[in-house]
């Protein structure tokens, strides 16, 4: 396949697509389903990890999302099926649903000890392939296979759309793209053909014709040139024809382009009607969102991409993306995520909110953009940062202006699922510029992007930041996040989760393996965390815990990186309890340091376990971002049953005084070991 | 050594945990997927559970000592438990827990504090009883002073 668009191009099958292929499931299947496992409770991965076992799959177990989806982007093809919990103190389970939709298209399963309605019809709406209620029984995992094939299948009918028209599996959508595929279908075909300069494409065609085609991956900038092109054609105007033509990706072809859009309508269509009733001032715009979304995400991510532009323009020109879309759109969320973005955020973005309502069309939108003083210069999209703090801040800023956005965040994330009409273009468009930056894990593909993006973005100049500020400024950063609070539900913001942790490692505490992680998820992370929760949400307490997490990664981080941290930390506040998060810190500081006292002089075997998770918990006790698990999470102080009281109340104390860094090994100070009976 | 009444004893003890209600089906589940790759299965999850579950406790027990409660943080702790504690089979805690939850919702503080000590002793007694069942001791967990006191071990 021709690689022009740089590392977003499309790949052919990728192993796990092999398997897809239809004719090559090996004998043996179920077994050796590849499946990762994700729960912050070690308890319930454990015993789910043996369950799977039992069951002949080849289980992956993680404990906390960021290092889930890190995995996942890693490793494309390693996985054939994702089971997550909804309740996760680093990331919202939809959310991570959603990321994994958009991003690598793998079937999730969700589960949780909530059986409610109304968290059930939430996987449904966020595209889980089921919803299991815990405590899980073996007999729900023996058939999670069903899934996976059932999406190959799927899949298999996208690609072998050409031409036609009619799929069984498609909804009414199949005839819309019907409309598409029959006026233009020779004529697309015949455009792209000429367009094509590299001989792949030809092969392409012609496999595609006759025999299966290698499945398209959407990645983020394929998305974002697709999300792009579609906002200036106009959502209601945006046939798979003229889409193929303004991408100008060779190899792609319009069936592809055309399947595509029948998801992304339906998204978008999700989208609307999930927040539909969140706000209500959203609910009668029109949807003439999409182009004004799309140059808005374009803008986003070029500057995202560049690394230069400040989270603050960023969040800016999203805002303002956002406040006309949503202005247009049907989406209350972007609406009011716009409103309160621009308030905190710039009062010249309020400039941009009022403008939301006068636009109805994309031409508006585009004029918005211009009105919208920004801060960002044309030429500064040139310039890429090569540094992962440039794409960690991208990220950030890029999170930070999907979270205004937030449509943003939830439209990408939706684009994994098969979603109709997307309102918010430039939610998309902004959440893929993150997502793009994490997974290609480098910045260079925003340099490539941003050049696509400019090149096909008719009024990048005019679009400026307003009052962008790097990412170092937190404050600013935070202040998103905190206005988006109200926007924000009460679960978990993916965004804050994911980047925070990383930045925060990155800041110096816990650079190892966090780096890595803030440069492929953790800029990605949080912007669709923020997007889909703005979207989607109200965040309630938000504020309050952006307040303490900032305290406390302020406290370690100097850089923007650091910046972006505490906004993503904030973020990852907003979906847990401050508190909680705080408090599991703090016990967890404490417990390492009993657990080193216990361990020492404690015969069980268990105690022997516990000082060796001890360890590694001491070690790197908050950003662990490893998968194991009883070492993360299990900060229980583990006493003999001989522990003598003084030494519990010693302990006691030591706990109430605050948590120190859980630095100590095994000398904890308040600690005296001799003291305590064997 | 002759073992059959040794066993005959550990079948009754488990067979009166779920008689009393102690453990419910889940616990069972366990049992089913201990083999010889894991011949300690159930035991580790337990004592894992009772670990990691420590923590919680810890910060139900720390947020009921700030006024006003805050029930929201309460309700996620304590979802957090349950989905644990269901896990294991532990259905008298569950049981609790669930109360706890409902309390919580209600905004009821009151409640949420007797149902916190109840839960607190069944916990306490599970552990008792599933230590001797599993004939080892499985370690303390990290409870606040007033817990231990409260807890009749």
């Amino acid at each position: 396949m021709n690689s022009n668009i740089g590392k977003g191009s499309m790949s052919t099958a990728s192993s796990s697509a092999a398997w897809k292929a239809g004719d090559v499931v090996p004998d043996r299947f179920p077994a050796g389903l590849r499946v990762l496992v994700v729960d912050d409770d070690p308890t319930c991965l454990m015993i789910l990890e043996k369950m799977l076992r039992t069951c002949l799959y080849e289980v992956t177990k993680c404990n906390r999302a960021e290092t889930a989806l890190s995995m996942l982007r890693e490793n494309k093809n390693g996985f054939d099926i994702v089971i997550s919990d909804v309740h996760m103190p680093d990331m919202d389970g939809f959310k991570l649903l959603e990321h994994i939709g958009l991003e690598m298209d793998l079937p999730v399963i969700m589960m949780s000890a909530d059986d409610g309605k109304h968290v059930v019809m939430k996987g449904v709406t966020h595209g889980a392939c089921d919803y299991l209620i815990k405590p899980v029984r073996i007999e729900a995992l023996k058939n999670i296979w069903q899934h996976v094939v059932r999406k190959w299948k799927n899949e298999w009918k996208d690609f072998e759309q050409s031409g036609s028209v009619e799929e069984g599996d498609r909804q009414q959508k199949q005839s819309e793209d019907a409309d598409y595929s029959s006026s233009a279908n020779e004529g697309n075909w015949k455009s792209s053909k000429k367009r094509k300069d590299d001989e792949d494409e030809t092969d392409e065609r012609d496999d595609s014709s006759t025999l299966k085609k290698p499945r398209v991956v959407w990645s983020v900038e394929l998305h974002q040139q697709f999300v792009a092109a579609v906002n200036q054609l106009g959502i209601d105007k945006a046939v798979p024809k003229k889409i193929l033509e303004l991408m100008n990706v060779p190899g792609l072809t319009r069936e592809n382009v055309a399947s595509h859009l029948q998801k992304y309508r339906l998204y978008l269509r999700r989208l609307s009607g999930v927040s539909q009733h969140q706000n209500s001032f959203m609910s009668h715009q029109e949807e003439t969102f999409g182009p004004l979304s799309s140059l808005n995400g374009l803008d986003l991510q070029t500057l995202a991409a560049t690394g230069q532009l400040p989270a603050e323009s960023l969040a800016t020109l999203q805002a303002a993306g956002l406040g006309r879309s949503t202005a247009k759109s049907g989406v209350p969320m972007a609406l009011v995520d716009q409103r309160n973005i621009f308030s905190f955020e710039n009062p010249k973005l309020r400039f941009g909110e009022g403008q939301q309502q006068h636009i109805n069309g994309n031409n508006k939108q585009i004029n918005l953009l211009h009105g919208i003083p920004m801060t960002m210069e044309p030429k500064q999209l040139v310039g890429l940062h090569h540094t992962a703090q440039s794409i960690g801040n991208v990220n950030m800023q890029v999170t930070s202006h999907g979270a205004q956005s937030g449509q943003n965040n939830s439209l990408l994330m939706q684009m994994g699922q098969p979603q109709s009409r997307g309102h918010i273009l430039n939610d998309a468009t902004v959440g893929h510029a993150p997502r793009l930056l994490s997974s290609m894990g480098q910045p260079i593909l925003s340099n490539g992007i941003a050049a696509n993006v400019s090149t096909r973005n008719r009024i990048p100049e005019n679009i400026r930041a307003p009052g962008y500020n790097p990412v170092s400024q937190a404050s600013s950063m935070l202040n998103f996040p905190m206005n988006h609070a109200s926007e924000l539900p009460g679960n978990i913001l993916p965004l804050g989760s994911t980047p925070g942790m990383s930045s925060l490692t990155s800041k110096g505490t816990f650079q190892e393996d966090v780096n890595s992680e803030i440069k492929g998820s953790g800029g990605f992370m949080p912007s669709y965390d923020i997007f889909n929760d703005l979207n989607q949400h109200k965040p309630q307490s938000w504020e309050l815990q952006n307040v303490s997490m900032t305290s406390d990664a302020s406290q370690r981080s100097n850089s923007l990186q650091g910046n972006l941290d505490l906004t993503q930390s904030v973020l990852v506040q907003q979906g847990i309890s401050s508190g909680q998060m705080n408090g599991q810190n703090r016990s967890a500081a404490v417990v390492s340091k009993a657990m080193c006292s216990a361990g020492d002089f404690s015969e069980q075997r268990n105690a022997q376990n516990v000082n060796q998770h001890f360890n590694t918990l001491l070690v790197d006790n908050t950003i662990r971002v490893k998968s194991e698990i009883v070492a993360d999470v299990s900060p229980a102080n583990l006493f003999p049953d001989h522990f003598g009281q003084e030494d519990l109340m010693s302990a006691l104390l030591k706990q109430q005084e605050g948590i120190a860094p859980a630095e100590n090994e095994f000398d904890f100070d308040g600690y005296s070991m001799d003291n305590i009976p064997e | 050594m002759e073992r059959n009444p040794m066993r005959r004893q550990l079948a009754v003890m488990r067979q009166s945990l779920f008689d009393q209600g102690y453990l419910d089906e889940q616990f069972v589940q366990l049992e089913e997927l201990q083999d010889d790759a894991n011949p300690n299965f159930v035991e580790e999850v337990v004592t894992l559970y009772y670990r990691d579950s420590a923590r919680l406790i810890l910060n139900v027990e720390q947020a009921l000592e700030r006024k006003p409660f805050d029930f929201n943080k309460l309700d996620g702790y304590m979802h957090q438990f349950k989905g644990s504690s269901s896990s294991i089979g532990a259905k008298k805690v569950k049981a609790e827990s669930t109360l706890f939850r409902e309390y919580c919702k209600s905004g009821n503080g009151e409640g949420c504090m007797r149902t916190f000590q109840q839960l607190k002793k069944e916990y306490a007694t599970l552990r008792k009883k599933l230590e001797a069942y599993f004939q080892v001791p499985i370690i303390f967990q990290f409870f606040s002073l007033s817990t231990l006191l409260n807890m009749c071990f």
